[in-house]
């Protein structure tokens, strides 16, 4: 299992050997209208050959995170503090020659859009072996070999052929492959995939869900799973971490979450999406409110101008004192562990069908 | 919709009424749209069609809602284009009330135009920046010179309010309105004229998880309340289970498998229904019991689409008549009445597990194969 420490700088449980450890990660951008904290004191961990599901809205910062972890952040007008450790090496501070190294060879990167991440200019198959290029000092023809080798094992059919194709001759699912091949052409550690399905068909989602899945059991890469999508993470990811303006407010593993979740968040995001086995003479009960803006973020609890169980709490704590995520499984929320657990046996189950 | 509703009543959602009085709104027929593709050099001349709608039939009772689900490119959108006539069908007809609006002109149109509203899937780009809410809002009722009794601007103040938004906010400009603020604002545009009819183009899949929820509550609010009939266009399987009474499965512009609510989410009888159905990512952790069925590949292009069955190029089931003969949508034995179907060999009406998964997908069916040899 994945073990996951909060607080800053302190030592991981003895015995595991975290692959990824990211530490009170902050990530400040200054633009016209101010300062915005996308992420703001961040800790994860992740074990090698694991997958971790970061799940969010749009803003809560779950992209900006690993924007950062692969160095890919503007340097200019972003102000990054905090840890990240890849395999013992530090990151943040790292170089860009350092990274380059590692980029494309260690970790690689997933991203949403395959048509806009892929180069219209260059054949699909010069754009998968050039990692394995720079990385080895393979020659063009080897990295074509290997190249026609990776498509085949993403399932295009013909990699003969198709290996000279360009993007725009490539289907949405296709180029979603070959976007998968060029990242683990390398074999890399770690893979980071941010909403790789979104933009796709949802027949064509499962297939490259599935096709991840069976991938890392034969790469043995860990993966960090970014989505908005609770069904697609609970299909591939070992561990879940919910997101909410920046901060996480929620881990454990994905059993433990979707199960018993325990953070006002997670309830909402999960009693607000409909269900193919959910009653539907009962209505959504959808999050009040909308998300906040990270210029200006509420103080205490940044999710309590939306949550309904303020008063259970009482006083005007939540509006005032930030709650703290606990180690290993936990919510950052100032409800107890009973209120927790009794207000989702009988508010929040019953809505969940 | 008394003035004084508040914008927490507004949110409330009555339980949704099952009630379709049973009397048709809407008929089409043999609806076809083709969009012809020019080249050549230097007088370009027709090279081809895309047959983004190629034959469809549906029927919407008044009150009803009705969803039209498919993947991207199945012809959904424009199926809904095509019956609000802001695209010109190539063939077929379509009948609104018993009247033909096919070849209607602009002036026979007008006053149907005002009970068939669309929303729109961006709240970004289908509101003009330029436009105070008040003014959006009161567009239609100015085009079609409507005075309703207190004056427009009372009248949008209303409308505002029905959709969960501050009457205040009349003279407020679209961008100082979130995602899905936005999203009710075309909502409150759509209720302006009391249509009879509304065409939602995947009206919330722009929106955040949590202010999904929110919209689709409202929708479900003005149609049990006003009692006007919805065409629910979406991909999302799940949404449109909950939102609609009957649903079509659209495959490459043609329905192949239409039927109330139940029916098609339990006892699907197309092959493709089947993927679509299973290809859906549950929450359910323990949901084991449903059926694996991984197609291959994309959907075909719709400029030269499969002959006989459009399905049979991802199909596992077919055969060599699937590729001379088109199926027919026909209620198959043992559905219900209105569940029709056009396969020749259809599945049996289950969701739950096969006893071996479908994997046609080759990377898939490799690697998994594999494991099962070393296991």
């Amino acid at each position: 299992m994945t073990t996951m420490t909060k607080t800053e700088g302190e030592p991981a449980l003895p015995g595991s050997d975290p692959f990824l450890s990211v530490r009170d990660l902050h990530v400040r951008f200054s633009t016209e209208d101010g300062i915005v904290k996308a992420v703001d004191g961040l800790s994860f961990d992740l074990e090698r050959g694991k997958t971790l599901g970061i799940v969010g809205e749009s803003g809560s910062g779950k992209s900006v995170t690993n924007l950062t972890v692969l160095g890919l952040h503007n340097p200019m007008s972003t102000t990054v503090t905090g840890e990240i450790l890849l395999d013992g090496q530090e990151l943040t501070g790292a170089s860009n020659r350092t990274l380059e190294k590692l980029r494309g060879n260690k970790m690689a990167m997933i991203f949403q859009d395959p048509l806009t991440a892929l180069s219209p200019y260059y054949t699909v198959g010069r754009q998968i072996a050039e990692p394995f290029m720079k990385h080895t000092g393979a020659s063009k023809r080897e990295g074509r070999a290997k190249a026609i080798e990776m498509l085949e094992k993403v399932g295009i059919p013909q990699p003969k052929t198709r290996v000279d194709d360009y993007p725009h001759q490539f289907s949405g699912g296709m180029r979603q492959r070959a976007m998968i091949a060029m990242s683990l052409i390398c074999n890399p550690d770690l893979l980071i995939a941010d909403e790789p399905t979104t933009a796709l068909d949802v027949t064509v989602q499962a297939q490259i869900l599935d096709l991840l899945k069976d991938l890392q059991q034969e790469f043995g890469s860990a993966i960090i799973l970014i989505t908005h999508d609770l069904g697609v993470v609970s299909k591939i990811a070992d561990d879940l971490l919910v997101m909410y303006a920046g901060r996480a407010v929620e881990r454990g593993s994905v059993r433990e979450v979707i199960k018993s979740p325990q953070h006002p968040y997670t309830w909402g995001l999960l009693s607000s999406m409909p269900r193919l086995s959910s009653d539907v003479n009962e209505p959504l009960s959808p999050i009040p409110g909308t998300p906040p803006s990270l210029l200006n973020p509420p103080t205490g609890c940044a999710f309590h101008p939306r949550c309904e169980f303020l008063d259970l709490v009482g006083g005007t704590r939540c509006a005032t004192d930030r709650p703290d995520l606990p180690a290993g499984r936990g919510s950052a929320c100032h409800l107890t562990a009973e209120q927790k657990q009794s207000v989702f046996i009988e508010k929040i189950q019953p809505r969940l069908g | 919709m008394s003035k004084d509703t508040t914008i927490t009543k507004a949110d409330a959602v009555p339980s949704p009424r099952d009630g379709a009085s049973g009397e048709t709104l809407l008929e089409v027929t043999g609806l076809t749209k083709h969009f012809p593709i020019h080249a050549g050099f230097p007088i370009k001349h027709k090279v081809g069609a895309v047959q983004a709608v190629d034959g469809i039939d549906l029927t919407i009772h008044t009150g009803e809602s009705f969803g039209l689900v498919g993947e991207s490119g199945c012809g959904k959108s424009t199926t809904g284009r095509l019956i609000t006539r802001l695209l010109e069908p190539t063939g077929g007809k379509i009948s609104y009330r018993g009247r033909d609006i096919t070849r209607a002109t602009r002036k026979e149109m007008m006053p149907v135009r005002s009970e068939i509203q669309m929303i729109f899937q961006d709240p970004y780009s289908s509101l003009n920046p330029r436009q105070t809410v008040g003014t959006i809002i009161g567009g239609p009722m100015e085009i079609n010179n409507i005075n309703p009794p207190g004056g427009r601007e009372q009248r949008v103040r209303e409308l505002l309010e029905t959709v969960g938004l501050n009457p205040e906010h009349y003279n407020r400009f679209p961008h100082e309105f979130s995602g899905g603020q936005r999203q009710r604002i075309g909502v409150a545009r759509a209720l302006a004229l009391e249509p009879k009819l509304i065409v939602a183009d995947e009206p919330v899949s722009a929106l955040d998880v949590s202010i999904q929820a929110q919209v689709v509550n409202l929708l479900q609010k003005v149609q049990a309340e006003m009692g006007i009939a919805f065409l629910f266009i979406a991909h999302d399987l799940a949404i449109v289970r909950h939102f609609t009474q009957r649903v079509a499965v659209m495959y490459l512009g043609k329905i192949v498998e239409v039927g109330d609510r139940d029916s098609i989410y339990n006892r699907p009888r197309h092959p493709y229904t089947h993927a679509l159905l299973s290809a859906v990512p549950e929450v359910d952790i323990d949901g084991e019991d449903r059926e694996r069925i991984r197609l291959a590949g994309d959907v075909p292009s719709p400029i030269n689409p499969p002959s006989g069955c459009r399905f049979r190029t991802r199909c596992w089931k077919a055969r060599d008549v699937c590729a001379s003969e088109e199926p027919p949508l026909i209620q198959l034995g043992g559905n219900r009445d209105g569940h029709l179907t056009a396969c020749h060999f259809p599945e049996e009406p289950t969701i739950a597990a096969r006893e071996e998964d479908i994997i046609l997908d080759p990377a898939l069916a490799a690697i998994e194969g594999a494991a099962e040899k070393t296991l």
